[in-house]
This record gives structure tokens, C-alpha cells and sequence, in this order.
């Protein structure tokens, strides 16, 4: 690893292959390379442009049109910051779905990536079978976020569902969860941390790299095991916890096939599960108002975007990275 | 080549704080991640189960498995919604082959140019690509809905393009970078040997990094399917006939018809639904598991 990336005299100073290949001339070489640096990146470039810069940039300023995709372009209304106020201040749904999004994503989020770390720890150690264990705790996670499985939640927390069946086993009369508001939500919550398997496996790679010495000498010093993962586990692990924790805060947020698949597309019951993807989808395209979606959409990733950057500030305070860099 | 690092994360065989650290109760490890397999497992036994109870088992039976076994939620799931499931199922495997083939092909390109060429701006171009990694889909579209309606591509003659033409424009920014990462790997050694035959950056490409990039073209292709097979936001957006569904959309549809008698023919059709994923998880299990491990992929 370290011999294949780090000395490698040709990649700036004259090297003997460098010597060779000026024998057509540097500068021409130099030139075909940075000419074939565009030619290679010009899908990427095209795609950038095309299906990503220029789409924003027409979001902006959908965001202060009244746009509605019936209205040909010539006729779009500029409207300023309606949209805007409308979502803060005269939209009740609006701030409903945020509540619901963060409500999810406070809860689902910490429990997710309880299990996954405590499965991980279990299966920290090298035994015959940890593989298939490993494997078998991954499966949802790649099922994911198909409709297919969504579906079959939704039957599961049913009024006869699997469920309830279980409850009954032990005299429990279950009600149906996925119809009742205040146990919708939940539901969606239950599936999220069932797929704590995609977490665990980045938790797993991460307890790895903790150097085995460091628990002997904890040992030594007379820690138990609960101190050797407060001051050992936990501290090495920081960095591969902030990354899981970024990443599934995210994933979180924008949840839509479960809470689509259990409503119906409608965020119901009584809008128990209007996610904010789900709401701006609703606005958009069955309500046909893309203009106040496209202000939803640039709130959405400002708020993705504070979100992150306070992760990354407050990160300094908890992450410790080994090798002492600060990032 | 092979360098070993005297450090830590040299792999070490034996476990060598078994006797400091008492591994404790393997036995009670065993059952707790036993307990835990048959909660996880639960949800998808039952779903194969019930895919296989007749009607009346359904109501009456919610036992995890059906007392007899009766194939014909698949044979009436299959032929359900005029066009049938064969339909969607072709449409699910066109866009998510054709996705697979895009991604590998754009995403390589790109890669190759971030990891290997110089040019001007590249730093900044990196750092744009980066950037797109987080970028939400949901930000993007209500405007490429309009974008590709505009241009007479949604509903279209051939309504897939929507869908296609972001993968074969390399806008999956996550493979750009898992394979520029990949190639970084690779020893610049064998660029200036081939530099030397006379190979220019096209030849170096062709003859060197295409060859060596295989398994990161393998791993872009399994995630590729999966999540395009999966994916339902986009294919909700862009596909609006019902003979043009694929099989995430087309499963919506039993939502909708939510009377008993379609339960059976819905579990049955998630069931059919779910197995190409699951047997390439089977097949690659190894591959995919320690790809997220280098990578943090999500699933």
C-alpha cells in the first residue's frame, strides 16, 4: 500500500521515463494529456452540466415562480418570496413534515446505530460462522428501500398481521399500527432499525483498526471490560461512529418508499408519516405546484447542509483520528 | 510488491487477547446473535410464507408458514394488471442492465481522467464532483422532470431515457469516486512502461487501467443493479404508462386495489420481486460486504 502510492518520483520531477518520453517533446505530451483530461471527463462534465448545474440553477428559480408545468415557460409568473413565506409562515403541512422528518430521524437514527454497534461487538471476534451472521444482519440493508419490503412491513403491523399474531402469543390484543396516527410513524421507525445491518458492517471494519495492545495495557491498569470500551472502544471508534452517524442522518431525512408505500402516497394517517421527500413529491407532482416544491427543495439542502457542517464543527470535540491529523 | 507494514493493521492470527480479556460465554454470545438472526429473518420468512397460503390460509392462518403449500398467488400475481408482471419484470431488467453498462462505462471514464491525467482545473473539477456526492436527489427532480419533458422525453416513444441518460453521463458521482480511489492503487509504474512503448493517455487507458479496473467495474455493476432495481422515487416520477412500469411502481399498484383478495398475489409478486437481489447477494455476499468496508457504501 504504502510503496504503491507514496514514491513516485515520475508523477512531478524529470524521472528516467520522463527522460524517454521527452523525446517527443514534453510539451506536446503535456498538452495531449490535458487534452485527453477533458476528452475522458467530458461524459461527466456533459452530466454535470446538463442533468445537474443547470437543473439547480432552474430549481432557484423555479423556487420564485409560481410554476406549474401546465403554464408554458413564456407565462411563468415571478412571484419573490412567496413561496418562501408561504412555507414558513402560512403552511401548517410544511412545518408538519418537517416535525415528522426530525421526530424519525432523532429517533430512528441513534437506535439504528445502537444495534448496529452492538451487534458489531458481538461479532467483533473471529470465529467459524461470524460470516454468515454477518451476512445474514446485512440482508435488509440491501433489500433496503424496495417497495417489496415496504409492503410487506406495512402487512406485518397490520390488524392481522404477524405482529399482532406474535402479541397474541403472549395475550396481548394488538391494535393495527400502520392505521393508528400515533403509531404510523413508528412503524417506519421499527423498519429503519431493522436495517441496522449496512451501519454494522462499517462499525465491524472500524473495530478492526483498533490495535489489540491498547486493551492489554487497559487491562493492565485494572479497567474492566465496561471501562475498556468507554476509554478504548469508544474513542478509536469515533471516527467510523461520526461517518455512520453523518451518513444515516441523511439517509434518514430523506426517507420516502416506506412512508409512501404505508400512506398510499398520501403521508396519512392524519399525516402521521408526511416525510418531508414525501411532501415535496406531493406538492410537485400531485398538486402540480413546482414552483413552491422547488423552494421545499433548496430549504432541503440548506438544511442537509447546516446539518453537516454542524457535525463537522462539533465533530472536533468528540473525534479522536489516531494518527493525531486534526480534519 | 506486496509490502507489509509493521503496524498495527498488519492482520494478526491469533487472537491475542483471548486470555486477558475473557471472551467470557460463547454460548450466550451465540444465542443472543441467534435470537437476533430469527428477529431479522422473521420478516422475510413470513413474507415467503404467506406468498404461498391460498386465500383462505391467508385470513385464517397467520402463522409464520402456510399448512399447505399452493403456488397460486404466483401463477394470479403474474397475470394480474393486463399487461402482467412479465412485462415489468423485463422493463425492471432493461433499465437496470442498461444502467449498469452506463455507470461502468461513464463512471470509468471520469475516473480515469481524476485519478490519472493532468489537466487544468482538475482540483476543482474533483472538488465539484465531490460536492454532487451529497446532493439529495429530491433537490433535483422537480427541474429534470421538467428538463426531460420538455425535451418530449418523459412519456416518450421510448420513456426509459429520463431514467438512463443521468447513468450514462457519469452523474453517479459515488462510483467516480470509488473507482478513482481504486486507480489510485494501481502502480504508475506500469503508466511509464507503457508511456515508453509509445502508449499515449487513450493506449494507457485501454491497455493498463481498463484491464486492472475489474473489480471496482465489478463492484460499480452489482451495486449499479441493485439500486436501480430498487429504486423508486425516479422510476414513480418518469414512468406514468402502465405498460412502461417497472416492478417497484407496478407493486404500488396492488396498494391501491387494497381489497383481501390481492394480498396473496402482492406478497407473491414481492417475493419474485426481491430475488434477483437476493441471489446476487448470495453469489457476491463476500464481495458486497467487504466493498462497503472499504468504501462505506450504503446498501
Amino acid at each position: 500500500m504504502a510503496l504503491t502510492t507514496a514514491p513516485d518520483p515520475t508523477r512531478r520531477g524529470p524521472g528516467s521515463a520522463r527522460a524517454h518520453a521527452s523525446r517527443r517533446g514534453p510539451g506536446r505530451f503535456r498538452h495531449s494529456e490535458g487534452l485527453a483530461g477533458y476528452v475522458f471527463l467530458s461524459p461527466w462534465l456533459i452530466g454535470l452540466m446538463g442533468v445537474t448545474a443547470v437543473p439547480m440553477l432552474l430549481s432557484l428559480y423555479l423556487s420564485f415562480t409560481n410554476y406549474d408545468i401546465l403554464t408554458p415557460f413564456s407565462e411563468v409568473q415571478w412571484v419573490g418570496l412567496a413561496n418562501y413565506e408561504r412555507m414558513f409562515t402560512a403552511d401548517p403541512s410544511y412545518w408538519h413534515a418537517v416535525r415528522v422528518t426530525v421526530t424519525f430521524a432523532l429517533i430512528a437514527v441513534p437506535l439504528k446505530l445502537a444495534a448496529a454497534l452492538g451487534v458489531a461487538l458481538l461479532l467483533n471476534r473471529a470465529w467459524r460462522g461470524v460470516g454468515l451472521f454477518r451476512g445474514l444482519f446485512y440482508l435488509p440493508s440491501l433489500l433496503g428501500g424496495s417497495v417489496a419490503l415496504a409492503i410487506v412491513w406495512v402487512n406485518m403491523f397490520n390488524r392481522d398481521g404477524a405482529f399482532n399474531s406474535l402479541l397474541s402469543l403472549f395475550g396481548i390484543t394488538g391494535k393495527p399500527w400502520v392505521n393508528d396516527p400515533d403509531w404510523a410513524l413508528e412503524t417506519l421507525m421499527v423498519l429503519a432499525i431493522w436495517q441496522f445491518g449496512a451501519p454494522m458492517v462499517i462499525f465491524l471494519a472500524g473495530l478492526k483498526q483498533v490495535p489489540t495492545e491498547l486493551y492489554e495495557a487497559a487491562s493492565v491498569d485494572g479497567a474492566g471490560r465496561l471501562r475498556q470500551f468507554r476509554n478504548v472502544t469508544l474513542p478509536m471508534l469515533s471516527p467510523v461512529i461520526f461517518f455512520n452517524l453523518v451518513l444515516e442522518t441523511i439517509n434518514g431525512f430523506q426517507g420516502f418508499t416506506a412512508a409512501f408505500v404505508l400512506s398510499n402516497g398520501t403521508g396519512g394517517p392524519v399525516d402521521s408519516t408526511l416525510m418531508y421527500t414525501l411532501n415535496l413529491y406531493i406538492t410537485g407532482f400531485t398538486d402540480l405546484e413546482m414552483g413552491y416544491a422547488s423552494a421545499m427543495a433548496w430549504v432541503f439542502l440548506l438544511a442537509i447542509a447546516v446539518i453537516t457542517a454542524v457535525f463537522f464543527s462539533t465533530g472536533r470535540f468528540w473525534v479522536h483520528y489516531s494518527d493525531g491529523e486534526e480534519r | 510488491m506486496v509490502t507489509v507494514t509493521p503496524t498495527a493493521d498488519a492482520p494478526t492470527a491469533a487472537p491475542p487477547t483471548a486470555r486477558r480479556r475473557p471472551s467470557g460465554r460463547p454460548v450466550l454470545r451465540l444465542l443472543i446473535l441467534v435470537a437476533i438472526v430469527a428477529v431479522v429473518l422473521y420478516p422475510l420468512i413470513w413474507m415467503v410464507g404467506t406468498s404461498l397460503k391460498s386465500q383462505e390460509e391467508i385470513v385464517n392462518n397467520v402463522g409464520l408458514l402456510p399448512e399447505r403449500f399452493t403456488p397460486g398467488n404466483y401463477t394470479a400475481g403474474w397475470s394480474n394488471f393486463d399487461v402482467g408482471f412479465g412485462r415489468f419484470f423485463l422493463n425492471s431488467a432493461m433499465v437496470s442492465l442498461l444502467t449498469v453498462v452506463g455507470n461502468g462505462l461513464s463512471c470509468l471514464l471520469a475516473a480515469y481522467a481524476f485519478a490519472r491525467l493532468r489537466f487544468r482545473l482538475r482540483g476543482m473539477w474533483f472538488a465539484v464532483m465531490i460536492g454532487t456526492l451529497l446532493l439529495p436527489q429530491h433537490v433535483l427532480i422537480v427541474p429534470q422532470y421538467i428538463l426531460f419533458r420538455t425535451l418530449g422525453l418523459v412519456g416518450g416513444d421510448w420513456p426509459y431515457l429520463p431514467l438512463l441518460i443521468p447513468q450514462f453521463l457519469a452523474t453517479e458521482a459515488f462510483f467516480v469516486f470509488l473507482m478513482v480511489q481504486f486507480m489510485r492503487g494501481v502502480p504508475r509504474e506500469l503508466d511509464e512502461a507503457a508511456r515508453i512503448d509509445g502508449a499515449g493517455p487513450f493506449g494507457i487507458f485501454r491497455h493498463i487501467i481498463l484491464p486492472l479496473s475489474r473489480p471496482a467495474l465489478v463492484t460499480t455493476a452489482i451495486f449499479s443493479f441493485i439500486w436501480t432495481w430498487n429504486d423508486f422515487f425516479r422510476q414513480l416520477v418518469f414512468l406514468s404508462q402502465l405498460e412502461d412500469y417497472t416492478v417497484p411502481v407496478a407493486l404500488t399498484l396492488f396498494i391501491d386495489s387494497t381489497s383481501q383478495s390481492a394480498v396473496g398475489p402482492m406478497f407473491a409478486m414481492s417475493v419474485l420481486s426481491l430475488l434477483p437481489v437476493f441471489l446476487f447477494f448470495v453469489a457476491f455476499q463476500r464481495m458486497l460486504v467487504e466493498g462497503i468496508n472499504t468504501s462505506g457504501i450504503k446498501g
